[in-house]
Parts: C-alpha cells; structure tokens; sequence
C-alpha cells in the first residue's frame, strides 16, 4: 500500500464522510451537539483539498497532512481526535514507501493509542474507542494469523462495524453524551460510527484496488 | 516590573471567552487576558488557530495559563501543549487549568495580576473548584 492507496483511501472517506454526513449529524443530534457531520465533512473536505495541493510522497506524510488539517478545521472533539489518531498513525509508519499490513496494524496500534491517552477513554464509555480498538485487534489477529490483505481487512470492517453497533446499548462515560447519563442509552455513538465509516473505506479502497491489479 | 503569567481562556463561543475575560479583567485589574471563543468562521466550537494566537497574545515571559471550557477546546489545548513540548520556539511555559471555567479565571486574574508565578496562578484557578457559592 502506497502514498497513492492511502491517498485513495482519505479521499473515499471524504467522500463517504459527505455522504453520510446527515447520518452522523442524526446520531449527534440524539445525544450531542448536531455537528459531527458537518464538522468531519468540513474536515475531510479540507483534507482533500490539502491533499491536492501539496506533494505527499509517503503513506506517513499522506496521515500527516490529514492529521494536522483535521486539527485546524474540525471545530469539535473529532478534529483533535482523529488529528491525533492519523498523526500518530503517520509516525508509526515513518518513512516507508510501502506499508504491507503489518505495518497497517502497528499504525492503527499506535492511532489507537494516542486516541486513548487524549480523550482519556475505555472501551465501554461509548467512545470511537469501541469501534477503533476491536478493528484493531481484528487486524492484528488477522495479520498473525497470515490471512490475505482482503481477509484481514474484511475482519477490521466487521470488528469495527460490530463495535460501533455495540455502542448503542451503552452509557456514555465521556463526550458531551456523559452529560445525558441514562438517556444517552438506545443511541449509537457518532464518533464510533464515524470511525467505521472511516475504516470501511480502506477496505473498499483496497477491494477496488485489487480488481485493478 | 516582572512580567505577568498570561491567561487564555478557551470555550465554544465567543461571547463566553470575551465575557469571562471582561470579568476576570475586572476583578484581576491589569492580568494579561486572550479570549479563543468559538471556531474561525464564527461557529460555536474550538479554533486551534485562535488558541495559539492567544496564548501568543497572553505571552510576556512568564508563562500563560489556558483554561478551557470542555470537549473539543479541552482535546484541542491538549494537542496544542503536547505540540508546543517539542517545539523549541514555544513562548515559555504553558499549562492547562483543570479548573470551572468563569470561578476559575476570576481566581487565577487576580492571582497572575499581583505578580504570581504560574504553579500559583494554576493552583488558584484549580481551587475554585472548592469554593462555595452557598
């Protein structure tokens, strides 16, 4: 996977992201601020625009570029959030040219690591935490256990998809939801959502990528 | 005269960072006070630009203190700190208030306007947490 296939896989999000942006802001609005969609699709529309206007050589400048937009035009949680998750992702890949899936898995490690100490959450607390850290451990599995690349990312979809799913019958511990306590209960968590989103449209980028070859 | 810890206090909207800073200003006479209210395009929600060009603003030496309100402008100054501990141009020392957000302002005004070092300034607008109203 190249600079051009991680570039493909932020511009299917940003894609995806606008199309499903009065999804997430439905979900925001049950227990939140109504702005998580527009405020990704701001994001990530920022990102493409970034993306097109500067050299990205490496899967590692590609996560960059998208971090630090992120973090300058989101306007919520999400935006220092996922900034952090694609920085730090960017860092574990460092310089590569070339990231086979086990370099993917470290750097979705390290995304969900740094998610983890900023917002300080656990899965459990309705967070994109129980998206992200069940994808994570699907990949992992996935990778020792020597599965094809479209095997491995099927497994990350289904983790994060069943994750996310699972956040509805939470009660929020962190994010503006904490505020509503009992009544957060019944709604499936934006961030989680989004996260799956995300995580989808690597797979999808990867399927598509594969049909070329 | 010994330059004063700065203030940045960091909330969803603009007109809570303003109005908090008019009155910790009034309370705490001469403190150094940066509103970053709100995003770049005048929604309620946090602006990273506006942080840093805050705790610019607040900056004269002896470090600036931001207190945030919550969610995004907490995440967001998070990211910041983190960013400026590997920056070797960041202007001196900044740290983050866990602290109620107009209580604590007031408390670290008037403690940064009589000339107080930064844990001080910190420590004042984190006990306003204690104090009762009733």
């Amino acid at each position: 996977m190249d600079a051009a296939f991680f570039r493909a896989w932020i511009t299917e999000t940003a894609a995806v992201i606008g199309e499903r942006r009065d999804y997430l802001t439905r979900l925001d609005a049950a227990i939140g601020d109504a702005d998580h969609g527009a405020n990704l699709a701001r994001g990530f529309g920022a990102v493409t625009g970034a993306l097109a206007g500067q050299e990205t050589p490496t899967p590692g400048a590609v996560l960059k570029l998208t971090g630090v937009t992120l973090i300058s035009t989101v306007g919520g949680a999400s935006g220092p959030l996922y900034g952090t998750a694609f920085r730090r992702a960017a860092r574990s890949l460092g310089d590569e040219t070339d990231a086979g899936l086990p370099a993917l898995a470290a750097a979705l490690q390290a995304a969900l690591e740094g998610v983890r100490k900023l917002g300080e959450a656990s899965e459990g607390d309705k967070t994109m935490v129980d998206a992200l850290a069940p994808a994570v451990d699907a990949l992992a599995r996935a990778v020792d256990d020597g599965a094809s690349e479209a095997a491995a990312l099927d497994a990350l979809v289904a983790a994060a998809d069943a994750g996310a799913e699972a956040t509805t019958d939470m009660k929020a511990l962190k994010g503006r939801a904490s505020y509503l306590g009992d009544r957060s209960v019944g709604h499936t968590d934006p961030g989680a959502a989004s996260t799956a989103l995300i995580l989808r449209a690597l797979r999808d980028v990867a399927a598509r990528h594969d049909t070329v070859r | 005269m010994t330059a004063l810890v700065g203030i940045v206090l960091v909330s969803h909207s603009a007109a809570l960072a303003e109005g908090a800073a008019e009155l910790a200003g009034q309370v705490g006479a001469g403190a150094v006070i940066a509103a970053a209210g709100g995003t770049g395009d005048g929604r309620l929600g946090t602006s990273a630009e506006k942080v840093s060009a805050a705790v610019e603003r607040a900056s004269a030496g002896a470090g600036v203190l931001i207190i945030p309100d919550l969610g995004s402008a907490v995440l967001t100054v998070k990211v910041l700190l983190a960013d400026l501990e590997d920056d070797d141009d960041a202007p001196g020392p900044v740290e983050v208030a866990d602290a109620p957000f107009v209580e604590g302002a007031v408390a670290a005004a008037v403690t940064a306007a009589a000339g107080a070092p930064l844990p001080a300034v910190r420590a004042a607008a984190e006990e306003a947490r204690d104090a009762r109203k009733l």
